[in-house]
């Protein structure tokens, strides 16, 4: 162990520790909702395949496509300023944080469909509906939006990273908080991958 | 500030540049966080202990005294939320983890320090949210938010869960912080087995914050989604399950006593081993049952729920691995009279906060067995005989551990020594006080006594007022207590670098630690525990 790292702040193997951690305390952060799916989908198997149908399967796999895509981008971002290429870096960078927004509209699109047939909770399509369609909906959209939160938390966090890129306080010596960018995107596409599947094709 | 002054190039002393306000709020020295934690937990525990205070007193006669009945809802859903959140969880790992696992590691200071004062804010946030709960309308579901009367309940139910929730990750950071530092920042020759217990404790305990935390976050984010959207899942109206919250609230709640009781054991195994002069006995089996507690613990958050309705055969299970996780729990206090036996005991204020302890803990834990059998749980769920358990194992263990340590370290924090005969005998109506308090309650529950009442009925009057007599006591010496080290912390004797003649590293700088702790990083050559030489 090299105890003189501690006040130079640029312990590489100890940022990527700190940010591992803080992704496992996400993975569990989404475990809960993820949980209660599996539990009520066992209770109320009729009633979620029939909420299920009702989702737009065409725009959950573009969204899918899309967030895979700015995974790409965000790699390659890394890998090109490794290379110390900065222009590169920001350019992938943009692509990413592009593919983020267009990302949420789609899901502003996909959410105000549903809200304006009433299927939100406590809409009323919803009304006393107790044999689990309702759980559906409530499930749906709690992890829908706290995914979308971290979405946009992702693209704030991607931008503050490319400003740093553009100072040159990241740079192809010294670029630990790209890489711990680029994996709190990663988290973010990854959970996307679970989630896609609960609410849109498991039927 | 209090201590100013007692040391050249001390922590304490001011920094060239920098104001006295920017100095304290802006820094990023753990030692300097330590302490503005030590400072605003015991100003909330305060706060917590008054609560307290008046729920019992408000029992001293039948029917209403001082306060109606939704007021008591109140009284006791705060006294729970503050003890819990905003003392007992932090208190030891953000107190004295944050002062010491860096100087006992040998390290300059923790492995993200800006983090760390990040995560002191979020506390003070959460802090304030709490208190304001208390102007706007406070809680009145106690401090569980058991679905589905917090869905429903007027009050300010949203506001208390997303404080709690906010001061969830300034736990999550301190833990993510410590796992790093002592993976990260240990010095040549601290090796795992050298490393102090107290190490050990924190560390096994800053992994359960990490894991077990953002289940109670995202638990808490579903009802608030449910109380401003009706998202439904835990509402039995829209087909949603409230045993549901009780299984992911317990998931976080249990592991969090652990979260309290671990570190302050972190504390008592590093003064019993110092004042027995003596190397501890079985360190290897005391760092493993940290682990040890860190995981079954992880495991039995159903004995909460006993009564709840779920599966009979989950329950089982849940009563045979909480009697597991008896062992672990005994294997210390076994290895801490173990350590005893044939040591050449000085006899010091620390060491009597360490013994009463051992003793109340023991009572504590002995309790919890009787609670952990599935028949006799029926009788006694929800009786004070819980609330007298749980008291032993917070109040008894983890607060006195807090105790027992905060009289053990304090010349090192504050480089100044406290009166300690004040302190024995606050020690001394503490240990009365505590029990007149909280062991009639252990008889109380057993005749059927419940919790949370507000009313009685006539034959528990006698019990209820000997337990409300031993409150009095209690307070007071929690005053004396209180009163004396902070007379101490302006004007005790100065204290030398190591009072008691410990081995571990915090006690081989000076008192208080210099700005970068170490002139240069020390080898470590040595156990934590080795008196052979002397210090």
């Amino acid at each position: 162990m090299n105890g003189t790292t501690a006040h130079s702040h640029r312990d590489y193997t100890g940022s990527k520790i700190g940010m591992w951690l803080f992704l496992f305390t996400e993975f569990f952060l989404f475990f809960g909702p993820i949980l209660l799916y599996s539990i009520f989908r066992f209770r109320y198997p009729q009633a979620f395949i029939d909420a299920s149908l009702a989702l737009d399967t065409g725009v959950g796999v573009f969204n899918t496509a899309l967030l895979l895509t700015s995974s790409l981008t965000m790699a390659l971002s890394i890998t090109a300023m490794q290379r110390g290429k900065k222009g590169t870096t920001l350019v992938l960078m943009g692509a990413t944080v592009l593919a983020g927004a267009v990302f949420l509209v789609n899901k502003y699109f996909e959410w105000g469909a549903k809200i304006s047939h009433g299927v939100y909770p406590g809409g009323e399509a919803l009304e006393g509906v107790k044999d689990g369609g309702a759980v559906f909906y409530g499930l749906y959209f709690f992890a829908t939006g706290l995914h979308g939160i971290h979405v946009l938390a992702g693209m704030v966090i991607i931008t503050v990273a490319a400003l740093l890129v553009h100072e040159g306080r990241i740079n192809s010596n010294d670029f630990v908080k790209l890489e711990n960018t680029g994996l709190y995107w990663h988290l973010v596409d990854v959970i996307w991958i679970y989630l896609f599947p609960i609410f849109y094709l498991v039927r | 500030m209090a201590f100013e002054g007692t040391g050249e190039g001390s922590y304490l002393s001011a920094e060239p540049g920098k104001g006295w306000l920017s100095s304290w709020l802006l820094t990023t020295d753990h030692k300097r966080i330590g302490v503005l934690y030590l400072l605003s937990i015991m100003s909330f525990f305060s706060v917590g202990v008054v609560f307290g205070f008046l729920m019992r007193l408000e029992l001293i006669s039948r029917g209403p005294t001082i306060m109606e009945a939704t007021t008591y809802n109140s009284f006791f859903t705060l006294h729970g939320v503050i003890m819990l959140f905003l003392f007992l969880i932090p208190v030891v790992p953000s107190v004295f983890g944050n002062f010491l696992l860096p100087i006992m590691i040998g390290a300059r200071d923790v492995a993200f320090p800006r983090l760390n004062l990040l995560s002191w804010y979020f506390y003070m946030a959460g802090a304030a949210l709490a208190i304001t709960t208390l102007i706007i309308g406070p809680a009145d579901t106690g401090w569980t938010f058991y679905a589905p009367y917090s869905l429903r309940t007027p009050s300010s139910a949203s506001l208390a869960v997303f404080a709690v929730f906010v001061l969830g990750f300034s736990s999550i950071l301190t833990g993510i912080n410590f796992v790093t530092t002592v993976h990260r920042l240990r010095a040549p020759g601290m090796t795992w087995f050298r490393l102090p217990l107290f190490v050990w404790a924190t560390y096994a305990t800053a992994w359960i914050q990490v894991i077990a935390t953002p289940i109670l976050g995202v638990n808490l984010l579903l009802v608030m989604a449910e109380r401003l959207f009706g998202i439904g899942v835990f509402d039995p109206a829209k087909g949603g399950d409230p045993i549901l919250y009780q299984h992911l609230f317990w998931i976080y709640s249990h592991p969090a006593v652990y979260i309290m009781v671990l570190p302050a054991m972190g504390a008592i195994s590093e003064i019993v081993p110092v004042f027995a002069r003596k190397v501890i006995f079985g360190y290897k089996a005391i760092a493993y049952s940290s682990i040890g507690i860190a995981a079954v613990g992880s495991l039995v958050w159903g004995h909460h729920m006993f009564v709840s309705g779920f599966s009979y055969t989950a329950a089982v299970y849940f009563s045979l691995f909480t009697f597991f996780v008896a062992i672990p729990s005994a294997i210390k206090v076994y290895n801490w009279v173990g350590t005893m036996y044939k040591g050449s005991i000085v006899m010091d204020t620390p060491f009597y906060y360490a013994l009463v302890f051992i003793f109340l803990f023991s009572i504590g834990g002995l309790s919890g067995l009787i609670l952990g059998a599935l028949s006799v749980n029926v009788h006694l769920h929800d009786t004070y005989f819980v609330v007298a358990h749980f008291h032993y194992i917070k109040f008894g263990g983890a607060a006195f551990g807090f105790f027992a340590a905060l009289h053990y370290w304090f010349p090192k924090i504050s480089g100044r020594m406290y009166n300690r005969k004040v302190a024995n005998y606050s020690l001394l109506f503490l240990f009365i006080g505590f029990n007149t308090l909280f062991f009639p309650m252990f008889v109380l529950g057993y005749e059927g006594m419940p919790r949370r009442y507000f009313d009685y009925l006539p034959q528990y009057a006698d019990l209820q007022h000997l337990s409300i007599v031993g409150s009095w006591i209690l307070v007071a010496a929690l005053f004396t207590m209180i009163g004396n080290l902070v007379a101490a912390a302006f004007r005790g004797k100065t204290a030398p670098s190591n009072p008691w003649g410990a081995m571990t590293l915090e006690w081989q700088v000076a008192s208080p630690p210099p700005k970068e702790n170490f002139g240069e990083i020390p080898e470590v050559k040595r156990g934590p525990y080795d008196f052979r030489e002397g210090p």
